[in-house]
């Protein structure tokens, strides 16, 4: 028998992927809300829940279950975000604490339990503390060992706390599906085996489950038999970096609020450097007076300085305006959070200064602090058909976004000579026939008559020297809001120019020149 | 110089060939060394190739900017285009711009003065089309610093006391008839003219592509007998899908 590993503490908050998206985008946690993964629900809020929508379900049939549902993406590193505050105030109430996962803690219980009396004071004294943090129903379980206190937690129905007696944690997880310790595939070919419950498992020989099902099936034989050996671990609170700053009166001007913090960034920045750290990317967090709430990472391509920190304020803060422009609702509050930090010595220049590179990212920085953050872009080819969609603008120092192949087929995509000028808003333009009038498509694709004229916006008609096509292009047409049907044509003017002409449902429009 | 030698050219075509890339190699000017161009302009520019510190202007065609700006990107270097929103990516990828150290400032506004200018500080390339009229006094302050920085400035518009004018003057699409076909092929008539007003104007015939979507030069002789010949349009073009089919 191994030693006792102590009574633990499980502190379980229903729901939180749900609650934390709630938070971030200030939606109602009673609405039917869920949140995908991979195509699948991931997590779901009670109301979908009644509906019948269960975590694993595919989307069209949660849809169905559910017309009104809201589905949102799943997204980890807002979890924990969201969690980390509630972390802080649960590790001022009892030190020691375990991050299992975001919205659940588990921590010893000896000590908290000397501390205040009692492990159901205990209980109180931590569900009072996170309440106050805005978590309302939050669920605490006692019981031997981490695995049978957070069963107990989730187990805890009528009230809050559920506590299990010393000695009787395997008898109360006796009844828990046998999934619950074992991966996916092992719960089948124990439930084929007819082994369903934990109590069931727990009754099998040691050695027989050790030698069918190894190392980690005798883990999980320990934990269905309420021997679990795991210990909580506490965390090492990780230092802190963030800098806040609140303004009293509140700051309505871009230029006064970026001046007000210099040296704010100046000490948030020489925080991290005294430990030899950098930061490559940060989070930005704006509260204006109204209530509005404005948030937003930025990514560097090398590591901010102080300097960089006011200019992704400033962008943040003016969007298209200029620098001395007033805002909407004056500012009270700022924050910025490092979400990347690298060892300094990641990032060392070189004996004699960085590459010709570091050159560009300086001089591009500046032309961004003139005009802002979106002014300057570098460009990538994704996929599509038409040639808006292809070129994708990556702002100077961003990621750029996950394309889609650009070398798959898409059928009806133009071959491979391309237009020199892609027009970002298409032009009116009037093809027209031999007796002056618009040339038509029917629905089968044919033209109405040969293309003779054409005009380029309210100029005079020229005549056409060649043209070609139509070539049809159908996309999504599967969905009624998005389906897109439209022909194209290249037609080369009376100059020797040649342009790509798109006709659809309104009318006749330029795409693209090759110029 | 690792431009491949042009097979069995006629003498005189030779010498001349050879004098251009002489030209192209020595300094006109104190410290003006040549940027790398593309060979197909080597007949066009004047004194063969791209030099740092100058202005050259472009009017009439994107084509040729980026067959401007395609010489240098090949070479490794950074490339600019200021204050031209419709700049198609894919083509200029196609024509050999690397994309990695390509920057568009698609609207530099009122500013694009100043926005060139901290551009051509640290881009040894940089095109703009102009939003309004530049003053004598403003362009030659940006060229002196053009000149000290090494940077090569391309304007698609006008720009008082450029270096090189080119323009394209004639242009005609091959492989597009009434109906059938698409456009493959385009032989341009580009005119270059050097500084001054009194410069006669030279005039040569490039593709702008051509099939194999690369920048050619068209030259007198052998060319001609290729350009005179009728190109059937509706056999090439099945021709062209049966290459894509199989190749």
């Amino acid at each position: 028998m191994t030693p006792d590993p102590g009574r633990a503490i499980v502190l379980w908050c229903p729901d939180w992927p749900v609650f934390a998206v709630c938070r971030e985008h200030a939606l109602d946690p009673a609405a039917p809300i869920a949140l995908t993964e991979a195509g699948l629900v991931f997590a779901c809020s009670a109301a979908a829940r009644r509906d019948g929508v269960t975590r694993g379900l595919k989307l069209r049939e949660a849809q169905y279950r559910c017309p009104e549902l809201t589905l949102l993406d799943y997204d980890a590193a807002l979890d924990a975000r969201i969690f980390e505050p509630v972390v802080r105030a649960v590790e001022a109430t009892v030190p020691g604490v375990q991050l299992v996962r975001p919205g659940t803690l588990a921590m010893r219980a000896r000590g908290p339990a000397r501390y205040y009396g009692g492990e159901d004071a205990a209980a109180a004294a931590l569900l009072a503390t996170v309440a106050r943090h805005g978590v309302p129903d939050a669920r605490v379980g006692v019981a031997d060992g981490p695995f049978a206190a957070e069963q107990a937690a989730r187990a805890a129905h009528e009230s809050p706390v559920r506590i299990i007696e010393p000695g009787a944690s395997a008898a109360f997880i006796a009844p828990l599906p046998v999934g619950l310790v074992v991966d996916a595939r092992t719960a089948t070919l124990l439930n084929r085996l007819g082994v369903r419950t934990l109590g069931e498992f727990a009754a099998l020989p040691d050695d027989d489950v050790r030698r069918r099902f190894g190392a980690s099936g005798a883990f999980a034989h320990d934990r269905a038999a309420g021997r679990e050996q795991a210990r909580v671990i506490a965390r090492t609170p990780p230092p802190e970096f963030e800098a806040v700053q609140h303004f009293e009166p509140p700051l309505d001007r871009v230029d006064q609020l970026a001046f007000a913090f210099r040296v704010g960034a100046e000490q948030f920045i020489e925080r991290m450097r005294s430990v030899r750290l950098v930061c490559t990317s940060l989070r930005i967090e704006l509260d204006d007076e109204g209530g509005g709430h404005s948030s937003r990472s930025w990514l560097h391509p090398r590591w901010f300085t102080p300097a960089d920190v006011i200019d992704r304020v400033r962008w943040q803060l003016q969007g298209a305006g200029t620098a001395d422009s007033g805002l909407a609702s004056p500012i009270v509050r700022l924050r910025v959070i490092p979400e990347h930090i690298d060892s300094t010595g990641n990032h060392e220049e070189g004996l004699w200064g960085g590459g010709p590179d570091e050159r560009v990212h300086h001089g591009l920085t500046r032309v961004q602090s003139m005009l802002g953050h979106e002014a300057v872009v570098t460009a990538a080819i994704g996929g599509g058909r038409m040639l808006a969609d292809r070129q994708v603008l990556v702002p100077w120092g961003d990621r750029p976004p996950e394309l889609a192949a650009a070398e798959a087929p898409w059928p009806g995509s133009l071959p491979a000579l391309a237009p020199a000028s892609v027009f970002r808003e298409r032009q009116p333009i009037a093809l027209l026939d031999a007796r002056g009038e618009l040339v038509a498509i029917d629905e089968r694709g044919a033209i109405s008559a040969a293309p003779e004229r054409f005009a380029v916006g309210g100029r005079e008609a020229a005549p056409v020297r060649a043209w070609a096509g139509p070539w049809p292009v159908v996309e999504r047409w599967w969905d009624a809001e998005q389906a897109k049907r439209v022909h194209r044509f290249q037609v080369v003017d009376d100059d020797g120019c040649a342009w790509l002409l798109v006709r659809d449902r309104e009318g006749w429009w330029a795409e693209a020149r090759y110029d | 110089m690792t431009a491949p030698l042009a097979a069995p050219a006629p003498r005189p075509a030779r010498v001349e060939e050879l004098q251009a890339r002489i030209r192209g190699m020595q300094a006109t000017r104190l410290d003006s060394k040549a940027v790398p161009t593309h060979p197909a302009l080597e007949a066009v520019l004047p004194g063969g190739t791209l030099r740092e510190g100058t202005v050259v202007q472009v009017e009439g065609s994107t084509t040729l900017l980026m067959a401007l700006l395609a010489g240098p990107s090949a070479s490794g270097r950074w490339v600019a285009v200021a204050g031209m929103p419709e700049f198609g990516v894919e083509a200029a990828a196609r024509f050999g711009v690397s994309l990695d150290r390509l920057v568009l400032v698609p609207d530099p506004g009122r500013q694009w003065l100043t926005v060139v200018a901290a551009l051509a500080d640290v881009i040894p390339v940089v095109a703009v089309r102009p939003t309004g009229r530049v003053s004598a006094a403003e362009t030659s302050r940006l060229q002196a610093r053009l000149r000290q920085r090494g940077t090569t400035l391309l304007v698609a518009g006008e720009w008082p006391g450029s270096d090189a004018r080119l323009r394209v003057e004639a242009s005609e699409w091959q492989g597009i008839e009434w109906g059938p076909g698409r456009l493959v092929e385009r032989e341009v008539v580009v005119s270059a003219a050097g500084r001054g007003e009194f410069v006669r104007s030279i005039r040569s015939r490039l593709r702008l592509p051509d099939r194999s979507l690369e920048f050619a030069a068209v030259h007198a002789g052998a060319g001609d007998a290729e350009v005179a010949e009728p190109i059937r349009i509706g056999r090439f073009a099945i021709g062209e899908f049966e290459r894509r089919a199989t190749g």
